[in-house]
């Protein structure tokens, strides 16, 4: 259909036996920008999320991905795809090297992770593209590192790098910053933008600050339904969202104003 | 170029380990292998042999792809059958019956893995076990598995109709079935080659990383369904590939290799020996099926002490025995 449309749900829903968790959503994520869709807690994020990426079968509606309909697929075909997604818990291989996880990776994407008859130096060759991931994300002193061994924003951004190994199209990132400290906010916000260019990203945020800083369009969800949509200016004046949040938590109403303002 | 050098010096630092066999301890261990006959009984020592390349098959699954199987006494028993069959009723040579029954185990493998491969955890566990006690029952009822008594007398034949694999040697007085036991000793170390292999492979790789994370490995784009089917129809076939050749040494393919005991008996060896291991399953297999020798005066009281060895290793080096060795060197054998 539309050329700058990347992702697309047409009535999208998920019931868990008879309680609607999403229903009837309706998103257009553009080619190029950085969609932040965010809401209170249960607002249904993350089941979008499982809903896009196949880790759930939708109840109602179509997922549509470069203009081709996905909605039957299934995670690994997605991901074949170049959808690429993160998840809320920080997802690492932990008895895996930080080098590793990118690695395995990359012989994903450059294929022959089938042979069991040959040697796995096979992977040495992928040594030199790992490392400038590495790189990318601050990680280059914490090659040798066993995953499960890093500090928490650390695993985030091996993460990250590993995602960036398959080269995606689209990254959907589950909550990026989530239970991070300040500096390490800091530093994933400014590594999502530099990731951001060239690519399509559809996140999961609870930090506003983050959303206002990165996001060109917000998707605002609650009780699983789309309750307001546009960027930070319409979105946060918003008097729905503004109760959306306030019935929930003061705390990140104000943090909205908070944000807003500042 | 700061960043240029730190990949040239990373570059010597990260290859994959144990990717090059290191010949010393395989030099090592065939020459004792080789040696054994000649000072325990041969036929102890290719049983020894046959349980060792059943508990690695295992640890292949459970070990490396991270899959409980409580039914692998199926493949390993079936395969005994299997082999029995071909070579007594069909009247093949050695390395086609053994060639046959191993491939059978990896059919078998393939439609209990299809129907396993579904369930996570206990219930996989749960599922293998009611499959094989299907295989157990059929082997039971069918006419041609002889029932309770088993299929008998199995003959050796000749190794590629040429080689007689019931001929003895007569060293120092005694009678030794040399040409038999070298066959069983190259079945067990190509057998144990291929584990090494696949463990030090690429498809070995991607096997760890689905047993790490399985959803990160599904969102990386690896369908992970198929390498837990690859990694189980190998791991039966293997199995199978033992108890084929167990049947041939002591002419026999009966129901305890075919039963639930066998398959839990796999489970203590690999846990025993330190699951994740190479080495771990051999140890492991060695010391149990020793035990049971040695302690056969015991009675039934040899699966209490076995038990409670089982308990005193579980408590004491959760690791295993290697495991727990390799642990304290901090190595990988």
């Amino acid at each position: 259909m539309d050329q700058d449309i990347i992702l697309e749900t047409q009535g999208l829903g998920k019931e868990f036996r008879g309680f609607a968790a999403v229903s009837d959503v309706n998103l257009k994520v553009a080619r190029g920008s950085i969609h932040a869709l965010i809401g209170p807690n249960g607002a249904g994020k993350t089941t979008v999320f499982n809903l896009l990426t196949k880790f759930l079968p939708p109840t109602h509606g179509r997922v549509i991905y470069q203009g081709e309909d996905i909605t039957a697929l299934q995670p690994a075909e997605v991901a074949l795809k170049g959808l690429i997604r993160s998840f809320q818990i920080s997802a690492v291989f932990p008895n895996m090297s930080a080098l590793d996880n990118v690695r395995v990776a990359l012989l994903r994407v450059a294929g022959g992770s089938h042979r069991f008859w040959t040697s796995n130096r096979q992977l040495d060759a992928y040594t030199d593209r790992a490392m400038t991931l590495l790189a990318d994300v601050g990680l280059t002193d914490f090659a040798q590192v066993l995953a499960g061994e890093l500090a928490y924003g650390r695993k985030r951004a091996l993460e990250i790098a590993t995602t960036l190994a398959l080269e995606p199209k689209l990254m959907l990132l589950d909550e990026p910053t989530q239970g991070m400290g300040i500096e390490d906010v800091d530093r994933v916000t400014a590594l999502i933008r530099r990731v951001a260019e060239g690519r399509t990203i559809l996140m999961v945020e609870h930090n506003l600050k983050v959303v206002a800083t990165l996001a060109d369009k917000i998707t605002v969800l609650a009780r699983g339904q789309v309750l307001s949509e546009g960027n930070y200016a319409t979105v946060s004046q918003d008097p729905r969202v503004m109760e959306a949040y306030m019935g929930v938590s003061a705390d990140e109403a104000t943090e909205l104003e908070g944000a807003h303002h500042g | 170029m700061q960043a240029h050098d730190l990949n040239q010096t990373s570059l010597n630092v990260v290859r994959m380990a144990d990717s090059r066999p290191n010949y010393l301890p395989w030099g090592m261990a065939l020459a004792v292998c080789a040696a054994a006959p000649f000072f325990i009984y041969p036929v102890f020592a290719m049983e020894l042999m046959c349980f060792a390349l059943f508990a690695c098959a295992f640890n292949l699954l459970l070990g490396f792809g991270g899959l409980l199987s409580f039914g692998h006494a199926c493949f390993f028993g079936g395969a005994a059958y299997l082999s029995g069959h071909a070579l007594k009723v069909w009247g093949l040579t050695p390395e086609l019956g053994i060639l046959f029954a191993t491939a059978g185990a990896a059919v078998l493998g393939l439609l209990i893995g299809l129907v396993a491969i579904r369930r996570q955890g206990i219930y996989f566990a749960m599922v293998t076990l009611a499959l094989a006690q299907i295989v157990f029952f059929a082997c039971l009822q069918l006419p041609m598995t002889g029932g309770e008594d088993g299929l008998q007398g199995i003959p050796k034949g000749r190794l590629l109709g040429l080689i007689d694999l019931s001929a003895t040697v007569s060293i120092g007085g005694q009678q030794l079935p040399l040409a038999l036991y070298f066959f069983v000793l190259a079945i067990t170390f190509g057998g144990y080659w291929l584990i090494w292999r696949t463990v030090n492979s690429p498809f070995g790789v991607a096997l760890k990383a689905i047993r790490e994370n399985e959803a990160r490995a599904l969102s990386l784009g690896y369908r992970v369904d198929r390498y837990k089917l690859a990694a189980f129809v190998m791991s039966a076939a293997l199995a199978g590939l033992a108890g084929a050749t167990k049947a041939l040494v002591v002419g026999l393919a009966s129901l305890t290799d075919v039963s639930w005991h066998m398959s839990g008996e796999v489970v203590l060896m690999t846990l025993l020996g330190g699951m994740g291991t190479l080495l771990g399953p051999v140890v492991g297999a060695v010391t149990v099926v020793s035990l049971h020798h040695e302690l056969s005066s015991l009675g039934s009281w040899v699966t209490v002490t076995i038990g409670s060895i089982f308990v005193l290793c579980v408590l004491a080096f959760r690791r295993g025995i290697v495991g727990e060795i390799a642990h304290r060197l901090k190595k990988t054998f």
